[in-house]
């Protein structure tokens, strides 16, 4: 049964392992992956403990609907206290690894304590085994993969990995599956490689039982068709999620040279279409009908033959715009070298292009990075930061350890010009003409970061009505307008936390597209693949409750409404360029602190985000912890 | 004409939609394992190719069992297995030129594709149609045209030039 999942506890100290089943009343609460996980960060980890300590907790954890053949059903939940920004640490990977897991009879993993010497996990078919990994340590990700699978001899086996830079606990490591799924995000590889812990594989032949069977399989056909026919998925199905670049570049949404410019000039090879050039086809994380994502081969120039997967729109910014490089080639080549190494791209991408910007303004010069020309779009000086940063070498150890801890060692003045929220790089949007993307980054609970919420409805010229019947009330069509965005940010992440815990792929829900499913859809399907009976209302608390769980983890740890800010250049610097909509547009302060407000209010917090009392017991939250599980 | 469950490996992007949903559909549960159809991967060069039964024309199966337990559906043309005659003894798994032959690690006799008679639940959710269960001689004519598409390029422009 699909309920019968089970958590598995692993102290790597003490090599203790025990089992027990997921209860029901934490199913009812937060569902599976993301919300279970959660729930465990805030329950079993000590407030204020050091992130890269044995005390820190690394959960694994597949959502609920993990496995149904619809709506990309492969994501996997990873989180512990972050090392990059000791905040929530939490991030969220495709591939085929979670199903894996399930079929294996475990939905969560808990890992605690640190191994003495490199080992790896391996989860079979309700059997835990600690083995020893010297012979991987030093492994790149891939090889890493293809070695395991041949120690098992057994093609199916699926592992998530880490590279040289989670050995090397550059703060921002991320943890890889396949050739690019990765959870990037807030240095969960950084943790694992603190552990001592290279790699999880699993590999089960258990059975996944549903409540029913032949109608779950009639309305995963439906799911799929549904989703298939949106026009974002029909052009993300070629493209990949690179189509976005057309539109944000065109428009002047995209910052360019760190955060001097709003749209890349010249940046015509950066186009999707390009890619057609390299690529062999697109390739589907499990159980998914949109396949974003394209295999590509580099069959000429010094970094062939190279195959890899991607890019997302993320390495369009991380290794084009942000650093001014305008070939998608360049784009190609440092994406492989990321995944190769397993850093987070977006982060790279973010602290390069700042280093940058920083060598520019002669904050940093050739003395300090060794010689590096950080020069804008100097690819070689790109690819060799890349490679420095995961080894700890040179300059790149500086930026190894993101922005908390570089911007005081490099002083003066560096803090004004790194685009980050909690320590946390931005994506590569430039959210000064978009009121509701500008606090979404600002509340996200993991720090700068599009995922949390991605508030990007009001960019589709929608009627006011369609806006307000799917967020259920008023939010202005306008998109450089204030009004009524807090209540799509806090609409979305609820949707988003409840997706994450569901196992399912943000992108097949509502993320650039209305006629999405979501609430009503993924009630049904609960119902039938569990049997579980629980509302479109349910499901929206059941969203609350896990965001404000995460929010009481952060104010554990000393965060407040000061860290729900953005960078300062966003209130001072207007954007220059662009479409009318994207030209001479900053936020202002006044209006950004008044959505603050609003946005709190909706969540049922007090005006410092603290959440009141009267909230945390509607969403049962005022007896934590309370050790369920 | 006979539909065949035809494959264009170029075409298959490597989701498993098939596996998942073939299992589903006979097992009634998600359990690749059981899965009539298997996609084979190279990972590291993103090459994915689906392997399912031929329904050979002169079928190794059905030659090799000693208890003739593999019968051919009159209406869709799809070997299948009579359970109650097989005994277990794999030497069509051993034979199947194309590993398409499974044992059921329960009840232990062997399993594959039947077609879903006539109606396969792979085909269905198959979104870049990969999978297609089409006229064989459709499919015929669609290569034919593909192929013959180059010379027809040829042809115009040498026609245009006079």
């Amino acid at each position: 049964m699909v309920l019968k999942g089970k958590v598995a506890y692993i102290n790597l100290s003490t090599r203790k392992l025990s089992q027990e089943f997921v209860p029901a009343r934490m199913r009812t609460l937060y569902l599976g992956g993301r919300g279970i996980d959660m729930y465990m960060l805030y329950n079993h980890l000590k407030p204020e403990i050091d992130p890269l300590s044995p005390e820190n907790v690394l959960l694994v954890g597949a959502g609920l609907l993990g496995g149904i053949p619809c709506l990309g059903s492969g994501r996997c939940d990873i989180a512990a206290k972050s090392p990059l920004t000791g905040a929530i640490g939490d991030s969220n990977l495709g591939g085929f690894f979670a199903p894996e897991l399930r079929f294996t009879g475990f939905d969560h993993l808990v890992i605690t304590g640190k191994a003495e010497k490199p080992v790896y996990l391996l989860v079979k078919n309700d059997e835990i085994e600690i083995r020893e990994a010297s012979h991987l340590w030093g492994k790149d990700t891939f090889e890493t993969q293809t070695i395991i699978r041949k120690d098992q001899d057994d093609e199916n086996v699926k592992s998530l990995v880490i590279g040289v830079a989670g050995e090397n606990l550059v703060r921002f490591a991320n943890i890889l599956t396949g050739m690019k799924n990765s959870a990037g995000r807030t240095g969960m590889g950084c943790v694992m490689g603190s552990k001592n812990l290279k790699a999880i594989a699993a590999r089960g032949t258990t059975p996944l039982e549903f409540a029913h069977p032949d109608e779950l399989l009639e309305y995963c056909r439906q799911m799929n068709d549904m989703i298939t026919s949106t026009r974002w998925s029909k052009a993300q199905s070629r493209w990949g999620t690179m189509i976005i670049y057309s539109n944000t570049n065109t428009t002047g949404l995209i910052r360019t040279r760190n955060f001097q410019l709003n749209r890349l000039e010249e940046g015509q090879d950066l186009e999707p279409e390009n890619i057609d050039r390299y690529s062999i086809g697109t390739s589907g994380c499990y159980g998914c009908a949109v396949h974003c994502r394209h295999r590509y081969i580099l069959r000429e120039g010094p970094h062939a033959p190279l195959y890899g997967e991607g890019p997302e729109y993320t390495s369009l910014g991380a290794f084009g715009t942000m650093v001014d490089c305008k070939r998608m080639e360049t784009i190609l080549v440092a994406n492989h070298l990321v995944n190769k190494y397993g850093l987070d791209t977006l982060e790279t991408g973010g602290l390069i292009a700042w280093a940058m910007e920083l060598y520019e303004k002669g904050i940093l010069n050739d003395k300090i990075t060794n010689g590096l020309k950080l020069e804008w779009g100097n690819e070689e000086a790109l690819y060799e930061l890349i490679s420095n940063i995961a080894h700890r070498e040179g300059f790149g150890n500086t930026l190894a350890d993101g922005f908390r801890k570089a911007i005081p060692k490099i002083g003066n003045g560096s803090e004004y010009y790194a685009i980050q929220v909690k320590g946390m790089s931005n994506l590569h949007s430039d959210e000064r003409p978009t009121p509701s993307f500008a606090l979404g980054i600002a509340t996200s609970t993991r720090g700068a970061d599009h995922l949390r919420s991605r508030p990007a409805i009001d960019m589709y010229g929608l009627p006011e009505d369609v806006l307000e019947e799917l967020y259920g009330g008023p939010v202005a069509p306008d998109y450089n307008s204030y009004d009524g965005k807090p209540r799509m940010v806090w609409w979305q992440e609820r949707l988003y936390a409840v997706t994450d815990s569901i196992g399912l792929c943000k992108f097949q829900t509502v993320f650039c597209s209305v006629h999405a499913p979501k609430w009503k859809e993924f009630s049904k399907l609960i119902q039938l693949a569990t049997g579980m009976e629980i509302s479109e209302a349910q499901l929206m608390e059941i969203g609350e409750r896990i965001y404000t769980i995460e929010r009481l983890f952060n104010l554990r740890e000393g965060f407040s409404r000061k860290d729900d800010n953005l960078p300062e250049r966003y209130f001072k610097e207007p954007t220059q360029i662009g479409l009318p909509v994207a030209r001479n547009k900053k936020i202002d302060r006044e209006r950004f602190s008044k959505m603050l407000d609003e946005y709190y209010e909706l969540h049922g917090w007090d005006n410092n985000g603290i959440p009141r009392t009267d909230t945390l017991k509607k969403l049962s939250l005022h007896k934590e912890p309370s050790n369920l599980m | 004409m006979q539909k065949m469950l035809a494959i264009d490996p170029e075409k298959c992007t490597g989701c498993r939609l098939c596996e998942i949903t073939c299992s589903i559909h006979n097992e009634k549960t998600c359990t690749p394992e059981r899965s009539r159809i298997r996609v084979t991967k190279w990972e590291n060069e993103g090459i994915y190719i689906p392997m399912v039964c031929q329904q050979c024309d002169v079928p190794i199966c059905e030659t090799v069992c000693p208890m003739h337990a593999v019968k051919r559906d009159t209406e869709t043309q799809a070997l299948v297995i009579d359970n109650e005659l097989c005994v277990g003894c794999r030497l069509c798994v051993q034979f199947c030129p194309f590993g398409s032959i499974g044992v059921d690690d329960r009840t232990k006799k062997v399993i594959k594709c039947n077609l879903c008679n006539g109606e396969p639940v792979c085909v269905k959710f198959c979104e870049p149609a990969a999978l297609q269960y089409v006229d064989a001689n459709t499919l015929n004519t669609r290569k034919r045209r593909a192929a013959a598409e180059k010379f027809s390029d040829i042809l115009k422009k040498t026609l245009a030039r006079f």
